[in-house]
């Protein structure tokens, strides 16, 4: 059952890949013949800093996109964790980073399965539930700051140095990115689970009637996001050290813009963990390296949403001509 | 169905009402004729892109780039301005520029065959990403004489312009969608894009034209916006178009295509308006607002179907 499958999606989407690593090489090649700062040490750090922030982030936005939905409120939860995380560092400095943690992940998923039981019992649509909890989410963090900021010397010791300290030379940022990203490799290629949403996503009704619990998954889907985003949101307060209203504010764009580059569907059933890798190391080379090339920063959001144009415009087009390539060789299943 | 979407705006209505009953009780200032006129002014220019996007949510698309199509526009008004063009012009290329990024949506969308949602997130970033690239941390600030009038005039000292636009709109759109061929074939599309194909309906070039319009609607609430304030940074109408859709769905249009109705996403208009311009009046800070309408959106779309769930079906 799972190699015809496998033999299927191989072709077109590691040839979409390939594509991609070539262009992020030439992109890499030309900017540091430009700015050789950009292969500095300290400059790939931060890369893969942000990077893996944004690649774990991408990563759960693409459970949502493979079922067919979308979680619009990751960004509004990861501000809202991060805010709640950072009053408590403020309020009991000495809290240890395990129960930061613990409290990250906590608030994240139960905030992840609000979206989960509207979508998954109520059987709403994904992209007005989503919408709905970014906006509440998002005057949550006002509620619960009044408005006001935390900033760096506010917070516990140990929240900031936790995901900024390394092991390795790398940041615990990182690590815990890719611990992230190894889970949602196994989970999606290797588990029954995994394979489900993908299942969901290409055909719902085929999926329900082979015996696939529809509620169950997507309850998992948004509460992985939730999760993930919880800790993320942490993470990200910590990275930058304040927290405010508008923490990661549009940054739920860009991790779907990430999966959209990396050839992720956003119709559902297509998208594999190295193509939202490669979507994500796109996007963030591309809004670090400007300020290097002496590109004002402000033309970051011009750049990126040409990229993601790009991106799908080529990937429709690769798409049509395999439509077209396989109309002209006659369905297999077709009598001669 | 007729049943329901009636039904609908009558919970639509009932909530209006209470709404501004709660409101004229809470505060003396409420029902003051200047100050009711006053207040539509906060919401009429998302409200006239609301009209073009309850075409395009019908039609089961969708489009995310109404703010940023705004803040092109204005940037494009605002920079014209300073090279002396008259008000004519002005409101002449707002209308053209918006025209023309909505036709930009509507043939890669219609062009390319690509889902709604990721093109407009695209263009989302490009159009509002072209306004920070020309104008960075700056402002156009400068205008002609008599340019504030559009979006700061009244008829009579008493009706607002943009009110005026926005009713003469409505009727429009009501009329287009609810009592004319081009209605009944968005709703056959909206509903079942694959039969009204079969059925001889040009599906694609029906989706472009709506998003055309959508584009020209968002230029025209940006010439009314950038005349109101009389001043555009790039960051400005910022998610004006969650705002925009949340109407939308609030009024009682399936994001799933295919159903809905014009008078219900304008009587949603006001049930927002009404409730936005009670709490300023209670000096309730203005983000507490994405909390009521993110709880509102939730609540209006879940209560149908759990009440649906809990009362068995009579038919």
């Amino acid at each position: 059952m799972r190699s015809p499958l496998r033999g299927a999606r191989r072709g077109p989407a590691s040839r979409r890949e390939a594509a991609l690593v070539a262009i992020i090489a030439v992109l890499v090649v030309a900017i540091s013949i430009r700015a050789p700062v950009f292969l500095s040490a300290g400059s790939l750090d931060t890369l893969i800093t942000d990077g893996g922030i944004l690649a774990m982030m991408a990563l759960v936005q693409m459970l949502a996109l493979i079922t067919g939905g979308v979680d619009l409120s990751i960004a509004a939860t990861m501000a809202l964790v991060g805010m709640v995380t950072a009053l408590v560092s403020r309020a009991h400095p000495d809290l240890p980073v395990v129960l930061t943690a613990l409290l990250a992940l906590g608030l994240g998923a139960v905030l992840g399965a609000v979206n989960g039981v509207l979508i998954a019992a109520v059987r709403m649509p994904p992209i007005v539930v989503t919408l709905g909890t970014m906006s509440l989410y998002r005057g949550a963090v006002f509620l619960v700051s009044g408005g006001t900021w935390v900033n760096a010397h506010e917070f516990g010791p140990g929240y900031l140095a936790f995901p900024t300290s390394r092991t390795l030379g790398i940041t615990h940022i990182c690590w815990i990115a890719a611990a992230v990203i190894a889970a949602g490799y196994v989970l999606l290629g290797h588990t029954a689970r995994g394979r489900e949403l993908y299942a969901l996503g290409g055909n719902r009704s085929a999926a329900r009637y082979v015996g696939i619990r529809e509620s169950r998954a997507l309850m998992r889907v948004y509460c992985l996001t939730g999760l993930v985003g919880g800790l993320a949101g942490y993470l990200w307060v910590a990275r930058y050290a304040v927290a405010y209203t508008e923490t990661a504010l549009g940054f739920e764009l860009q991790t779907i813009a990430a999966c959209v580059i990396g050839g992720v569907s956003t119709a559902g059933g297509k998208g594999r963990v190295l193509g939202c890798l490669l979507g994500a190391a796109f996007l963030v080379i591309i809004l670090n390296s400007l300020p290097m090339i002496d590109v004002s920063p402000f033309w970051q959001m011009a750049i990126s949403g040409a990229a993601i144009l790009g991106a799908v415009i080529v990937n429709s087009r690769a798409e049509a001509t395999r439509r077209k390539a396989v109309r002209l060789a006659g369905s297999p299943e077709a009598p001669r | 169905m007729t049943r329901l979407w009636k039904r609908w705006e009558s919970v639509l209505v009932v909530l209006l009402v209470a709404i501004c009953a709660v409101n004229s009780v809470a505060s003396p200032y409420f029902l003051d004729v200047h100050n009711l006129f006053d207040s539509t002014a906060a919401f009429t220019e998302k409200a006239i892109v609301a009209l073009s996007m309850t075409l395009v949510i019908i039609g089961r698309d969708i489009d995310l780039s109404v703010a940023a199509i705004i803040a092109l526009c204005s940037t494009a008004i605002g920079w014209l301005a300073t090279l002396g063009v008259g008000s004519f012009g002005l409101v002449a290329a707002g209308l053209v520029v918006g025209t023309a990024a909505g036709a930009c949506n509507g043939a890669i969308i219609t062009r390319f065959r690509i889902q709604a949602l990721v093109v407009t997130i695209g263009t989302m970033s490009l159009f509002r990403g072209i306004s920070y690239a020309v104008l960075g941390d700056t402002a156009y600030t400068s205008y002609p004489e008599g340019f504030d009038q559009l979006g700061q005039g009244a008829l009579w000292g008493l009706v607002p312009y943009e009110l005026l636009v926005f009713a003469i709109l409505a009727i429009a759109f009501t009329i287009a969608v609810h009592y004319t061929v081009i209605g009944r074939r968005l709703f056959a599309y909206g509903s079942n894009p694959d039969a009204a194909r079969y059925s001889g309906i040009a599906v694609d070039a029906h989706r472009f034209w709506f998003f055309t319009i959508n584009g020209t609607m968002s230029g025209l609430a940006a010439v009314l916006l950038t005349s109101r304030i009389g001043a555009t940074r790039p960051n400005i109408a910022t998610s004006w178009e969650l705002d925009v859709i949340a109407v939308v769905v609030l009024g009682g249009v399936s994001i799933l295509g295919g159903s809905g109705s014009l008078p219900g996403v304008i009587l949603a208009v006001f049930v927002l308006g009404m409730l936005t311009f009670g709490l300023g009046l209670m000096n309730v800070p203005g983000i507490m607002m994405s909390i009521v309408t993110g709880l509102l959106l939730i609540v209006a779309i879940a209560a149908p179907l759990v009440i649906r769930r809990i009362v068995p079906r009579r038919v």
